[in-house]
């Protein structure tokens, strides 16, 4: 059993229940124990860094902190606060002068950091160290026929410091085939999804997933798979908006990487958060449940 | 720097970029040859008042205020792509927040801008909580315009509806711990 520590976000608990539940389903199929960071707290998200750098350093350092005493990889399934993570390690090692306030900062708090958690984005854990072969021998159901978009968004390829290609990503889409389905070709994979503009309903976040649904509907995809929270909401939870703004003739259901790997492995489809989705997926992947 | 005899020439103070090059993250700005990269391959410069080439050019001839005024900053998404495109390895994406963060400072910024509303929601849930509510956070954010928000309901109901909005909050353990912290890094300083 691979060990890891766990930092699912908060957006994990919350609006992406679907990708919380469906982590939990894959994960002893898979051999991994991705064992929960105690007390951990809110990265900060880019909204934090907008407002107060030092502060968002803090947050991330505090979990880094509390990671570092496990001495195990640190397993982080949404994008945005992978990047926050990164970003932090990296600030730390590159600006002597906020290591030095940061480390004032935890020592407030009774905490301490040397720098040495590996941050890791949890889709690559899977892809990397279960390894694509194991995960093709555990299918039970290989997805023929279906046709996946895989979008990787921003921040899990940005900035650059990841172990994923910048700007022509491939891993999902080997994720994908081992699962037996079929990635098809998809220009916009690591385009922005509108970030916290879509939320906000400005205009300019909606054109933003308008264009990833039709560049996906273009190329034959049936469904579209992620591996962040954000790009989840704004292209799922948001799809009505823009299908009537913007008089789309067609839906897509957008399901989390993990959801797709829980079908193709035959796991409990009640186990896999396919009711907390607002496009419904079944009518696309019943065939496969 | 890119400029630099032209702009000794016309008398251009260069108070400005030395201000946004002392930022960490913000060093390489002197180096733009301004080729544009960054604007073609922002995915919001299309709605902008002025493009991020634009306003690297803006913080170069000093124009402070223009700059922290701009809507520009506001719209940009953190996506990174100009700072992994920049040839001459400026960190653009960095430099915008360090924008967002004088100008919030300054009191320059455009007024009415939701996402500067939504981020100072944000920011005192996270220091109340420790963690983001964020079932609380729609909710006062939408009363910031009860109006505007009336459409929004159905939205909200759905998420509700789909079990997406937990209606208590997760908290950590010892809340007090983050306060002290935020107090600390507020008092040790930077941006």
């Amino acid at each position: 059993m691979m060990e890891y520590i766990y930092y699912p976000g908060c957006s994990l608990k919350a609006t992406s229940k679907a990708y919380f539940e469906s982590i939990n389903t894959i994960s002893a199929p898979l051999g991994v124990n991705f064992k929960e960071l105690e007390d951990w707290n809110c990265c900060g998200a880019s909204l934090y860094m907008g407002i107060n750098e030092m502060n968002s350093f803090a947050l991330c350092a505090r979990n880094l902190a509390l990671a570092e005493k496990e001495g195990k990889d640190m397993a982080i399934p949404c994008s945005g606060c992978y990047t926050m993570f990164r970003k932090t390690n990296q600030y730390l090692k590159d600006y002597p002068e906020i290591k030095e306030k940061i480390y004032k900062v935890l020592e407030e708090v009774g905490l301490s950091y040397n720098g040495n958690v590996k941050v890791r984005h949890l889709a690559e854990i899977i892809i990397n160290d279960v390894g694509l072969e194991k995960i093709s021998s555990l299918v039970k159901r290989r997805l023929e026929g279906l046709n996946v978009a895989c979008y990787y968004g921003c921040l899990m390829v940005r900035p650059k410091g990841g172990v994923e290609d910048t700007e022509n990503p491939k891993s999902l889409d080997r994720l994908v085939t081992a699962l037996g389905a079929n990635p098809v070709f998809f220009p916009a994979k690591v385009r922005c999804c509108g970030g916290t503009l879509v939320g906000l309903g400005e205009d300019i976040g909606l054109r933003m997933v308008r264009n990833l649904l039709i560049c996906a509907k273009d190329n034959k995809a049936d469904l579209m798979v992620v591996t962040c929270p954000l790009c989840h909401m704004n292209i799922d939870v948001y799809q009505p908006r823009v299908k009537k703004k913007f008089n789309l003739g067609f839906t897509m259901p957008i399901l989390y990487f993990t959801q797709l790997m829980g079908i193709a492995l035959g796991l409990d489809k009640n186990s896999l958060g396919f009711k907390s989705l607002i496009v419904p997926a079944e009518p696309v992947v019943s065939k496969y449940l | 720097m890119a400029g630099l005899d032209v702009l000794m020439e016309r008398g251009v103070a260069l108070d400005f970029i030395k201000e946004i090059s002392t930022i960490p993250g913000g060093e390489e700005i002197v180096q733009c040859i301004q080729c544009g990269t960054c604007s073609g391959c922002c995915p919001a410069s299309f709605m902008m008042d002025y493009t991020p080439r634009h306003l690297v050019a803006m913080i170069r001839a000093g124009l402070r205020e223009e700059v922290l005024s701009s809507q520009a900053i506001w719209l940009c998404t953190s996506c990174y792509t100009c700072t992994y495109r920049c040839p001459m390895g400026i960190k653009i994406t960095d430099i915008m927040y360090a924008l967002k963060r004088i100008a919030l400072r300054s009191g320059k910024y455009p007024r009415g801008l939701k996402v500067e509303k939504l981020s100072k929601e944000f920011v005192n849930m996270i220091n109340r909580y420790g963690r983001n509510h964020e079932a609380e956070l729609v909710f006062r954010f939408a009363m910031k315009n009860p109006f505007k928000s009336i459409k929004d309901i159905p939205l909200g109901w759905s998420l509700f509806s789909h079990g997406k909005l937990p209606l208590m909050p997760e908290k950590i353990k010892d809340v007090n711990k983050i306060k002290t912290m935020i107090q600390k890094a507020e008092e040790v300083g930077g941006l």
